[in-house]
């Protein structure tokens, strides 16, 4: 195990990390020149490959990219230093300005402030969630699947992890039905 | 007690939220019913820290909540059993399924769990929207809504669109505290 080597894996990922907002897409370009033209440790294509790995796993998907860039350096070590890297800055920064709202809650131009802010979180939001809806809502099965999720999530107690778990089952299972159809058929698609 | 369900909680964020930061907010919002971590309200701060604070979005809000829970040892609790998942999953991909984001089967789970997720954050951003924009007596609070009405406006125009979130909270904090909101 290369200790400098995991050292420098920890520092750019932290560099990473600290320099970027929003993490997942917004984090690419920075990425591309951090991993790709300064370090040389990936190629563009390794790198849009793990995205692609990123965006059908679980979890954050710039901790992802940190931990498969670590691990493809330095082996489960370097995974780990990576994502630790990833991390650390929001650690540090969050805590810090967690004290600090937790001393200014009482001020009252600090309340005012936070109004204004908490209309805003709600405009930044569902400006998400029309992003996400024009990328996941490709064609009517889609559509049907997120209409479903939206009655299940709003009008019955169904716990979200199950929701997840649902639309998962029926992505495969349709699948399933679709590879034997085809081959029944004589001919796959 | 409280450092091993934050740790339980997290790890199960992680194994669930699929499509990144956003994807947290529908687990989140769960939390903030099941335990006295933090309220609603509380979320919508958290929300408005996260975007504007550099780091990944999902990493930003494990740690803020974690701390809302148990302090400092609270929020490295929360945010280590939201990236454990990852890692483990990572590794074992990257050690043995060489074209995983490539199987046929992979890719209709996660076409089926895409839309699912589309949805479950919808109805967070619903709730966000209930908690933000309508006071306890069930009237709607006009200064917010002014501003989220008109944030959203000018965030369609071409120009204003590439804005970064953190340009839009700062004049909304000024907006509060000029009108008073």
């Amino acid at each position: 195990m290369d200790i400098k080597a995991l050292g420098e894996l920890y520092l750019t990922f932290f560099r990473i990390g600290g320099l970027t907002f929003g993490g997942g897409l917004t984090m690419l370009p920075m990425l591309k020149h951090e991993l790709v033209r300064k370090k040389n440790w990936v190629s563009e294509e390794e790198l849009l490959d793990c995205y692609a790995i990123g965006q059908c796993t679980p979890g954050v998907i710039a901790v992802n990219t940190a931990t498969f860039v670590g691990y493809k350096r330095e082996g489960i070590a370097g995974g780990i230093a990576a994502t630790l890297g990833m991390i650390s800055p929001s650690l540090v920064l969050i805590t810090l300005i967690a004290s600090f709202f937790q001393a200014l809650v009482e001020n009252i131009w600090f309340q005012h402030a936070m109004t204004g802010i908490k209309g805003v979180v709600c405009a930044l939001m569902l400006n998400t969630v029309i992003t996400m809806a024009r990328k996941s809502l490709v064609n009517l099965v889609c559509v049907t699947v997120c209409v479903v999720s939206l009655i299940l999530a709003l009008f019955t107690p169904v716990p979200t992890i199950a929701i997840v778990a649902l639309a998962g089952l029926f992505g495969g299972v349709s699948e399933f039905l679709r590879k034997k159809r085809g081959e029944k058929g004589g001919h796959r698609q | 007690m409280t450092f091993l369900l934050l740790f339980w909680e997290f790890f199960k964020i992680g194994m669930f939220a699929v499509g990144g930061g956003p994807a947290t907010l529908p687990f989140l919002m769960d939390l903030a019913g099941k335990y006295d971590w933090y309220s609603l309200e509380d979320l919508t701060d958290m929300v408005a820290v996260s975007e504007s604070t550099p780091g990944p979005l999902g990493v930003n809000m494990a740690t803020y909540a974690g701390f809302q829970g148990a302090g400092i040892p609270g929020g490295l609790t929360a945010t280590l059993a939201l990236v454990l998942p990852s890692v483990i999953i990572i590794i074992l991909i990257a050690r043995f399924l060489t074209n995983f984001s490539e199987n046929p089967m992979v890719k209709a789970v996660f076409a089926g769990v895409r839309p699912a997720v589309t949805a479950l954050i919808a109805a967070a951003v619903w709730g966000l929207f209930k908690v933000v924009l309508v006071t306890e007596e069930g009237s709607l609070h006009t200064g917010p809504l002014i501003l989220c009405v008109a944030v959203f406006g000018l965030m369609r125009i071409r120009p204003l669109r590439k804005l970064h979130p953190a340009a839009w909270l700062l004049a909304a904090a000024v907006a509060g505290m000029v009108f008073r909101l």
